[in-house]
């Protein structure tokens, strides 16, 4: 099972070309982290992914089919995408509301419903809201309700777009938890990221995107190593990274872990 | 009216309690602050510590607009808040929102006039106006977007537009809350060398930030808040070195966090950096002066 790009493109009706031609392959319970400038493509490109956008050229394949001529709300069940902004997302009047919305789809019974709404909230650390009108509740904790409503439904695949912004110390290791919690469920998880800290602490496989391309695709230590890719990209390592790098230590340790062994 | 060297303080504090209306602990918890002119602080703390409550009340914002229970002495350059005509104090001080989707005016139909519309609010002569506007345009590389619509732009490009209407409005205080949290890394180096520049020509800037490797690069003190209070206010360098962030779970720049490992497990360095330069530096010296690589900025 895997969702695959074949020469993937899309062009907006105004002519703009944000992805030209893309070829990839996401597969099951993977932890891959997109990067690039703003206006890469890179949203583009994850909205392809779960049917928000239909490709203009090439296509599309979810679990063997094709994305074309379905719907985004059939797409969903498979692939869940969590805004980058969770007012895009979230709407309805109460967080067990919002969190019901997939599984009501799905149309499960209620037992299974209530279920796989607590486990959600559990794992979202928002159980003791879910009788709270989302607007109440500060920015943070409605992300993290955007997240709850996507994991509920049980997909292959999570989208996160941008999940880090505007999470504190405490919300980025819940994040994590998270998504520790998702691949041990077999789930793969495509994250959009600036946070270059967590690419390489959360994630093993890295995309970076340049003007609608993909200009490099894998591993985090691979992909930081290569200056043509971060100047094509326009990316920077982490600091501790490029200090190795600096020091002659090591151009491929990425994270604190690696790189505090290497100096004696 | 407090000074300070004989110049008027920027912002003074004294105990102040804020409780918005209808919520029940408060958003501030005591806080007794002072801050110079013509220096950056940065303001740091986990959400929901009071960061953006400061910055509302240091614009007036809170409790002129949002109401709620103030209590406790608050002056701003000098004056008293309640003495402060709130339309005065929003033209004095320039402030930029953390969320660029509720700051776009969203009544202009391009970029250049929502770039403008602070000037226009001031009543600057249209020549004037213009004028100012190209050179934020140029100043923050937005040629490409002037002719856009507001409304149609990504969350980057309209944090951007919103940042550019304020520095057009060439205000002496700046408060800024988290200007580059939709911002990919190349994007938020620039906005901060913009704020950079303002302060060398003397601005004073309030900015919150989670970024807090740029901080440690551009900020002249810190404040860090926990539960409504400033737990610790400072220079940069003590500030992210102090125990008292990690206390209020704020992590330190990465390489202050590397060190303090490399402390841990006996390989302490001969100062603490904050930078990654200070960071290559000390490191070196810990390899006997004799740096195997180069540093690169």
């Amino acid at each position: 099972m895997a969702i695959i790009l074949r020469e993937a493109g899309y062009t907006y009706p105004d002519g703009s070309e944000a992805v030209r031609s893309v070829d990839l392959h996401v597969d099951d319970g993977e932890r891959l982290a997109i990067v690039g400038q703003n206006g890469a493509g890179k949203t583009t490109m994850v909205k392809m992914m779960n049917g928000l956008l239909e490709p203009t050229r090439g296509e599309v394949l979810v679990d063997g089919s094709t994305t074309r001529g379905r719907t985004t709300a059939s797409i969903a069940k498979t692939v869940g995408y969590v805004f980058q902004n969770p007012d895009d997302q979230v709407f309805n009047r109460d967080v067990r509301t919002e969190l019901e919305f997939m599984p009501r789809y799905h149309g499960w019974d209620e037992r299974k419903r209530a279920e796989r709404v607590e486990r959600a909230a559990a794992l979202a650390g928002i159980s003791r809201h879910l009788d709270t009108n989302p607007k109440d509740l500060p920015f943070a904790t409605r992300k993290f309700v955007a997240i709850a409503a996507v994991l509920v439904g049980e997909c292959g695949y999570v989208i996160l777009d941008e999940p880090t912004a505007g999470l504190d110390v405490v919300g980025l290791s819940l994040l994590n938890r998270m998504i520790d919690q998702l691949e041990a469920d077999g789930v793969a998880v495509v994250t959009i990221t600036h946070d270059m800290r967590f690419v390489v602490e959360s994630f093993s496989r890295v995309v970076a995107m340049a003007d609608g391309n993909v200009v490099a695709d894998g591993g985090c230590a691979e992909v930081f190593s290569d200056d043509a890719v971060l100047a094509e990209a326009r990316i920077k390592r982490p600091e501790v990274a490029q200090l190795a790098r600096d020091l002659g230590l090591s151009s491929t340790a990425l994270t604190i872990r690696d790189v505090a062994p290497l100096i004696p | 009216m407090r000074r300070c060297g004989g110049a008027v303080v920027l912002v003074s504090l004294h105990d102040v309690r804020f409780t918005y209306a209808f919520t029940e602990g408060p958003a501030l918890d005591g806080v007794t602050l002072e801050l110079e002119p013509g220096l950056l602080h940065g303001v740091v703390g986990m959400n929901a510590s009071g960061k953006s409550t400061l910055c509302a009340l240091i614009r007036g914002v809170v409790p002129h607009f949002h109401e709620g229970t103030l209590e406790g002495d608050v002056q701003v350059l000098g004056r008293d808040l309640s003495d402060w005509d709130p339309a005065d104090l929003s033209q004095t001080i320039g402030c930029v929102f953390d969320n660029p989707f509720t700051q776009i005016s969203g009544i202009k139909d391009t970029v250049f006039e929502e770039i403008a519309i602070g000037l226009e609010n001031l009543g600057v002569p249209r020549e004037a106006m213009i004028q100012r506007v190209k050179e934020v345009v140029e100043r923050l590389g937005l040629q490409a977007l002037i002719r856009k619509n507001p409304n149609e732009l990504s969350g980057g490009q309209r944090q951007k537009v919103a940042f550019a209407s304020i520095i057009a409005m060439d205000t002496d205080f700046i408060v800024i809350d988290e200007p580059t949290s939709q911002l990919d890394p190349e994007a938020s180096e620039e906005i901060f060398g913009v704020i950079d520049q303002l302060r060398r020509h003397g601005k004073s800037v309030v900015l919150v930030e989670h970024k807090i490797d740029l901080l440690a690069r551009y900020a002249d003190s810190i404040v860090v808040m926990k539960e409504g209070r400033v737990v610790m206010h400072g220079p940069t360098r003590d500030v992210l070195t102090s125990d008292a962030l990690l206390d209020a779970n704020v992590p330190p720049p990465e390489v202050t966090a590397l060190a303090r490992d490399l402390a841990d497990a006996g390989k302490e360095l001969p100062f603490m950096p904050i930078t990654r330069s200070e960071a290559y530096q000390a490191i070196s010296r810990r390899m006997e002066g004799r740096p195997r690589g180069h540093h690169t900025a």
